[in-house]
């Protein structure tokens, strides 16, 4: 009886010290645990930045969890107001939108990189400045969202237009010839996703606007550029040149089915344009159409991108970022490998020098479009996202859906601006 | 030393320990797992600031959120599909658990399961069916469109009203099978011979019904009221998935406008916090009004 007794404490104190043993992972110190979330783009970029610095440090390994972005900000969130940190990765893949709003929020999980050894200035100033706070570094840049205006050439040829006439434009020539495309082929210029205003967000942006000030302050209803970006967008949808569908899949099939004659996004949307075989050679790229009457404006933009940053629960910061000034920070190589068949356009400025960038691309009629998007980016004017930018986004997104269903643009707008100045009154 | 002890209590004794101790395990977890945030998150819901930085703010929070137009809203919805949704479903539920407990039916169990199966799956993946059913290039539209009833898809989602009636049509479609089930084991409770007696004495299928079934069954009524009622406030998944709270905020439930103040964006725990609150005591006005209402024993 008694031994049987003994033997089950034996066994419970066994299992419960095994239980208690699994979250002690039994790593060495050369490992780092990285999260980010598409395995086509920055898992792969990782896994090739792994490769690299393995080359030099053969004990490294990387340990990546693939973590969609959704999650990585659910994760942050609950490690961070918990306290206990122990739950995130060495080093995590943040939004730049995101950026500023989770560091202020959770100051104390965003590791300082201003005096890691990361030499800033090899990037490009407007990129950096996302991941910036009070004057110090917290982020590696890493891709770029310069924005490109993809057009199918073998449909523009078909209304009689060829990307030419689509490039260097304002909004109102991309009305009037989205109305002839229209017309002639049956298919709209443009789709977007209803509910979300990323469109309206690079049309901001392409002219340095934003809906904030340079305090931080909402700016909507006295806002000219973002007026006229209403005016703009809910004419499109007028004329049917701009077809809006409800979820993202359904956007991707409007190219995917060839429902549209293009697109207007970030240049990460080329991977998925890519997925369609068939439609090789079809596709050119461009600038995008300028606001007319605001000062500034450009045929530039920026929409999403994001960069890497090290957490304050690494054991080893000085492997962090030893590793990241020696890849994403430090070599030309990385961005060479990753570039062709990720599209993964370097943020990091003596990459864009290199030949690769100059290769032409066969899926877009030859052109040598990393160079051309590298140029883009160049130009692409900084404004203030601010701290509050998701709240501005779902304001914006509200309004312009009314003044799309006939709205007053002024009405809507204030309500906008509402809804932001109590957001930020806590 | 322990068994001399235990040889000293009395029969009763040593039944309530025993059953304490079969109890203690479920109620401690219970109490870490579940009461424990809960009193946390009541004093969270007394500060306010960004993210990490909290500081104290009284009854701040709750002044706040009667003057935010987006709460308003998605409160108004939540309201909107409690009163419409709720009524057509149990109501769709009793008919059919009466239909089905009829015993000459055949294949009943046929029935019953394939009632009860939307059920089983989960509240995301039927949410996005239900979200690609109701697409411009999807099978809702189409089949209206071969049918000649419309000449051109509706974009159902992109509407207020379509995608509000969205919304509820697939509350029914996932949610009136389980309340079936309640009414279907309510029934077997009430003895056959009643029915057969009520048809001798001439009473129609719907007499019986109405004075039978519905009064025998008003435990369960009120039961599965009270369930229903508490889910709809806290219906989250469907206007994330389905509709993502749109168009323009018309089909936004409270409990999503939460989870946007807490991770979406710049995160505020003491309001979203305080908001939750606010939604615990609506379930509990409502659930007290229900059963002062609905449960007349005395």
């Amino acid at each position: 009886m008694k031994a049987k007794k003994l033997i089950s404490l034996a066994m419970t104190t066994a299992m419960v010290a095994g239980l208690a043993c699994i979250p002690v992972s039994a790593e060495g110190d050369n490992t780092l645990t990285v999260w980010c979330w598409d395995p086509a783009f920055n898992i792969y970029a990782m896994q090739e930045a792994e490769k690299i610095y393995q080359a030099d440090h053969p004990d490294f390994s990387l340990e990546i969890v693939e973590t969609p972005w959704a999650d990585v900000q659910t994760k942050l969130t609950t490690a961070a107001t918990s306290g206990d940190l122990d739950t995130l990765p060495d080093i995590f893949l943040m939004q730049d939108n995101a950026f500023q709003k989770n560091q202020i929020s959770f100051p104390d999980v965003f590791a300082d990189l201003t005096d890691s050894g990361i030499d800033f200035s090899q990037f490009g100033a407007a990129k950096v400045a996302y991941s910036v706070v009070d004057g110090k570094n917290y982020g590696v840049p890493f891709d770029n969202g310069a924005v490109v205006a993809a057009y199918r050439t073998d449909i523009l040829e078909e209304a009689g237009f060829t990307l030419d006439d689509f490039t260097d434009i304002t909004w109102s020539d991309y009305l009037e010839k989205g109305k002839v495309v229209l017309e002639k082929t049956g298919k709209p210029l443009l789709s977007m996703q209803a509910g979300e205003s990323d469109l309206i967000m690079m049309m901001l942006q392409s002219a340095g606007a934003s809906c904030f000030d340079e305090e931080g302050n909402p700016n909507m209803v006295d806002n000219a550029a973002l007026k006229e970006v209403m005016n703009t967008y809910a004419e499109l949808v007028k004329a049917g040149v701009l077809i809006e569908v409800n979820s993202w899949d359904e956007y991707i099939g409007t190219m995917a089915n060839e429902n549209v004659a293009g697109t207007i996004n970030g240049c990460w949307i080329l991977a998925s344009i890519q997925t369609t075989e068939e439609q090789s050679g079809k596709w050119g790229i461009t600038n995008m159409p300028a606001l007319e009457n605001v000062e500034g404006a450009t045929n530039y933009s920026n929409n999403g991108g994001s960069s890497w940053a090290v957490t304050t629960k690494c054991a080893n910061p000085e492997l962090a970022f030893d590793f990241l000034n020696s890849t994403f920070a430090g070599s030309v190589e990385l961005y060479e490998t990753i570039l062709p068949s990720s599209g993964a356009l370097a943020t990091y400025l003596p990459a864009g020098e290199s030949d690769v960038y100059a290769e032409p691309q066969e899926f877009f009629g030859g052109d040598a479009i990393f160079a051309k998007i590298t140029e883009f980016a160049g130009k692409v004017p900084s404004n203030n996202t601010g701290v509050y930018y998701y709240e501005a986004r779902d304001a914006v997104a509200t309004a312009i859906t009314n003044v799309v269903a006939g709205a007053d643009v002024d009405a809507e707008l204030q309500t906008a601006q509402d809804t932001i100045s109590f957001a930020m009154g806590m | 030393m322990n068994a001399s002890k235990r040889k000293k209590m009395s029969l009763s004794k040593r039944h309530n320990l025993t059953g304490w101790g079969f109890l203690a395990p479920a109620a401690i977890l219970i109490l870490i797992m579940s009461f424990v945030p809960m009193v946390k998150a009541l004093i969270l819901s007394f500060q306010t600031g960004i993210g990490a930085n909290m500081k104290p703010a009284g009854l701040f929070n709750y002044q706040r959120m009667f003057q935010d137009k987006v709460f308003m809203t998605a409160l108004k919805n939540n309201f909107l599909y409690l009163i419409i949704q709720v009524p057509i479903m149990l109501i769709l539920a009793l008919v059919l658990a009466s239909m089905l407990n009829n015993k000459d039916l055949k294949f009943k169990g046929l029935f019953r399961t394939c009632i009860f199966l939307p059920c089983a799956t989960s509240l995301v993946s039927y949410a996005i069916v239900f979200r690609t059913l109701f697409a411009m290039d999807g099978f809702v539209n189409t089949f209206l469109m071969k049918l000649h009833i419309i000449d051109q898809g509706i974009n159902w989602l992109a509407n207020p009203t379509t995608a509000r009636a969205v919304i509820i049509i697939a509350l029914i479609w996932r949610w009136t099978g389980y309340n079936m089930v309640f009414y279907l084991s309510g029934l077997q409770n009430i003895d056959y011979s009643v029915y057969e007696a009520a048809r001798i004495d001439g009473a129609s299928p719907f007499q019986s019904f109405w004075k039978i079934t519905v009064p025998l069954l008003k435990p369960t009524i009120l039961l599965t009221t009270i369930m229903s009622t508490n889910g709809t406030l806290q219906l989250f998944d469907e206007s994330v998935n389905l509709t993502n709270g749109g168009p323009s905020n018309a089909t936004i439930t409270m409990s999503h406008y939460i989870y946007n103040m807490s991770f979406k964006y710049t995160p505020n725990f003491g309001y979203a916090a305080a908001m939750s609150y606010l939604i615990l005591i609506l379930v509990a006005i409502l659930a007290l009004v229900q059963m002062k209402v609905g449960d007349k024993r005395e």
